[in-house]
């Protein structure tokens, strides 16, 4: 049975030109859903169905985008349940964040408890899927990997470890078909109050030295930190100091 | 205050700064207050040497003759000043709750989380009434300090169900105290460690509109980046906030109570999500910068063969020392230092490396760092926190026979997940 998997993408931004283009996790979900399910996937978009940036997506070698046409100012978390309700769908993949908009990264949050599914953040992978189950790669910090497997149906979002996306050739691009889906949605009222502006850039914290006295300000200004805090091991046999040395990284659960 | 009211020095500058001009009209007066002023019998003033000084800090008189210009003066009460007892905040019957969940990276709190920590107590400070600060762990802790990082009540869950990977279980844990005490405010770090995942479960379930990626706030407004940080959003502070690193200072003038919370019995909920545990990743395919443990080689290793084996036994990524690389015996991109790569290890042990000051830029970022070396008195023997002064051959050898002893005890138990919660949580 061919998996049914939809890739949510949005209209991204380059960091240092603040150009338009495809986001960079959204693409990796696209490439994701390309893996798994080939051109049966559904790239699905809430916006212009004419974006050109689209084009981008479609260019990874998509017959088709479906495009649920909304205003800029809507709320697309509840129009992408109105029609993830309708179909059978066993995945849906989306970024960590999107590159515009808020980028709260609560889109797979709030669909997941809308639609009663599970979800899971930062993928790596999705290794197998098999008998209504998935088994999933997830990202860790530091370049550690942890196995997962899920019930189907989940979404999941995509995390920078994922495979990065294929180049996108323009002429398919431009021969792949945009299905402009007309829905309702609502306008996202709380963000309305909101005031945006470009970004500041954030203060560095500086090392302050609490110090009362003008003596403890120059010793803080002219100390070396002062080390000697450490345990030195020096007449112990060396059987003794690897032991040490072994419970040290056992006690910080390094060892596996 | 708890320190006592005798500890206290009252200085009078103005006395002291007569008791050093001799020439002032009053200096004799300043100088032998206290003393009194004793005629002799033959009719002149007499000294009385036995009152004369002071007992110093070794319990030996001491006379000075520097008239208060020394800095020995003021020596006896400053001794004490290394060990005084921090001012402990106490909240009785707090008016609110804002509860932080720290990430707990390795079972410790990170700076990060120290940060809101201090954040939250900044909040709770300019907020009408008087709030307590909640600290929420799951699972077991090796954090000793929560007093000094501003945790006034600790609720504390270490159930099987909390262990390893169960967002699902933390999330429902986390809606059940909203239920129970409904926190003025929940404030998570917004980090890759599972501090953004629960604060999005936690809101999506409770139905409240986050703020994400906040390094602003106060009670009343939050600004937050958006648009894939290009854009600073102002708006009213919502319950739940996750917050960037360094956007509080954390306590370290208070110590607080870290009273229990007693939390009701933990709904039971099965999960949709199964965690099959860490994935073993060949450790010389993480990148340098972001590795956990590093085993580090410098001028010090001869036994090249023996130390690419011990790091293979131990799972460490290699790394090495400027001579290392430049001698050829590592590739260039395994340098540690200011003109290699500047690590952030939580583990870094350095193998006859004996600390040149680049190497040690190198490897400022890192925890816990642990130093094999013949020589007692190089620099990474003191910036290490355990050093062990002997041949590298030797120490290595032993190591490598524990670490091939360990893995062929705890090899059958590889699928379990007893050795999660490492800072990869």
């Amino acid at each position: 049975m061919p998996l049914n998997i939809v890739s949510l993408v949005s209209v991204g931004r380059h960091p240092q030109s603040g150009r338009a283009r495809r986001a960079e996790q959204d693409s990796r979900a696209v490439e994701l859903g390309l893996k798994l399910a080939d051109t049966a996937l559904t790239v699905l978009h809430v916006g212009n169905p004419d974006d050109p940036i689209l084009r981008q997506y479609a260019g990874m070698g998509l017959p088709s985008l479906t495009v649920l046409k909304q205003e800029d100012s809507v709320d697309a978390v509840p129009v992408l349940q109105r029609f993830l309700e309708q179909k059978n769908i066993d995945i849906v993949l989306t970024g960590v964040r999107a590159e515009s908009g808020e980028s709260s990264g609560m889109v797979p949050y709030l669909l997941a408890h809308a639609l009663g599914w599970p979800v899971v953040a930062r993928v790596a992978d999705i290794v197998a899927v098999k008998d209504g189950k998935a088994e999933v790669l997830l990202a860790l910090p530091r370049g550690q990997r942890r196995a997962v497997s899920i019930q189907l149906p989940f979404i999941a979002s995509m995390d920078h470890a994922a495979e990065a996306a294929r180049q996108s050739a323009f002429a398919v691009g431009l021969r792949a078909t945009v299905e402009s889906v007309e829905s309702v949605g609502e306008v996202d009222q709380i963000r309305v109050d909101w005031q945006e502006s470009v970004a500041k850039i954030r203060p560095k914290r500086l090392k302050t030295v609490k110090a009362k006295t003008a003596a403890e300000r120059f010793k803080a200004a002219t100390a070396k930190p002062e080390g000697g805090t450490g345990k030195v091991m020096k007449n112990e046999t060396p059987k003794e100091k690897a032991r040490a040395i072994f419970d040290l990284l056992l006690e910080e659960k390094v060892i596996r | 205050m708890t320190t006592s009211s005798s500890a206290i020095v009252r200085r009078d500058p103005r006395k002291e700064w007569i008791a050093r001009n001799r020439l002032h009209p009053l200096h004799h007066e300043v100088i032998s207050e206290g003393l009194g002023h004793v005629i002799g019998p033959s009719g002149l003033p007499r000294k009385n040497p036995h009152q004369i000084g002071f007992i110093g800090p070794n319990g030996i008189k001491r006379i000075d003759r520097l008239k208060g210009n020394g800095a020995a003066v003021s020596q006896p009460h400053q001794a004490k000043s290394s060990d005084t007892v921090l001012p402990l905040h106490t909240v009785t019957a707090p008016d609110f709750y804002i509860f932080v969940v720290p990430d707990l990276v390795g079972g410790r709190l990170s700076v990060h989380d120290k940060d809101i920590l201090g954040l939250a107590h900044a909040l709770q400070a300019d907020m009408e009434g008087k709030g307590a600060v909640v600290a929420v762990c799951f699972g077991d802790t090796k954090e000793e300090h929560f007093d000094l990082a501003g945790v006034d009540r600790l609720i504390q869950r270490t159930s099987d169900e909390f262990d390893g990977f169960s967002p699902e279980a933390r999330a429902a844990a986390l809606t059940q105290m909203e239920e129970t005490w409904a926190p003025k405010h929940w404030l998570f770090p917004d980090s890759v460690h599972g501090g953004t995942d629960l604060a999005s479960r936690l809101a999506a379930s409770l139905g409240e509109r986050p703020a994400s990626q906040a390094w602003q706030v106060t009670p009343e407004k939050v600004v937050c980046r958006g648009a894939g940080g290009s854009l600073d959003i102002a708006r009213q502070t919502p319950r739940i906030v996750m917050v960037l690193e360094e956007c509080g200072n954390a306590i370290d003038e208070t110590r607080h109570q870290v009273l229990p919370l007693e939390m009701p019995a933990f709904h039971e909920h099965t999960p949709r999500i199964l965690d099959r545990g860490q994935v073993a990743v060949d450790p010389n395919e993480i990148p340098l910068a972001e590795a956990e443990f590093i085993l580090s080689a410098g001028n010090g290793i001869h036994n090249w063969p023996q130390f690419h084996q011990t790091a293979e036994a131990l799972g460490a990524t290699e790394g090495a020392s400027r001579v290392a690389v430049d001698d050829g015996f590592m590739p260039r991109f395994r340098q540690v230092g200011a003109s290699g790569t500047w690590v952030t290890a939580r583990v870094y042990m350095a193998v006859g490396i004996s600390g040149a000051i680049q190497h040690m830029q190198g490897i400022g970022q890192c925890d816990k760092i642990i130093a094999i070396n013949t020589d007692a008195g190089c620099d990474m023997v003191k910036r290490a926190n355990l050093s062990v002064i002997d041949d590298s051959d030797l120490v290595l050898s032993e190591l490598m026979l524990l670490a091939q002893a360990y893995a062929s005890e705890h090899g059958n138990q590889q699928g379990s997940k007893k050795q999660e919660n490492s800072d990869a949580a």
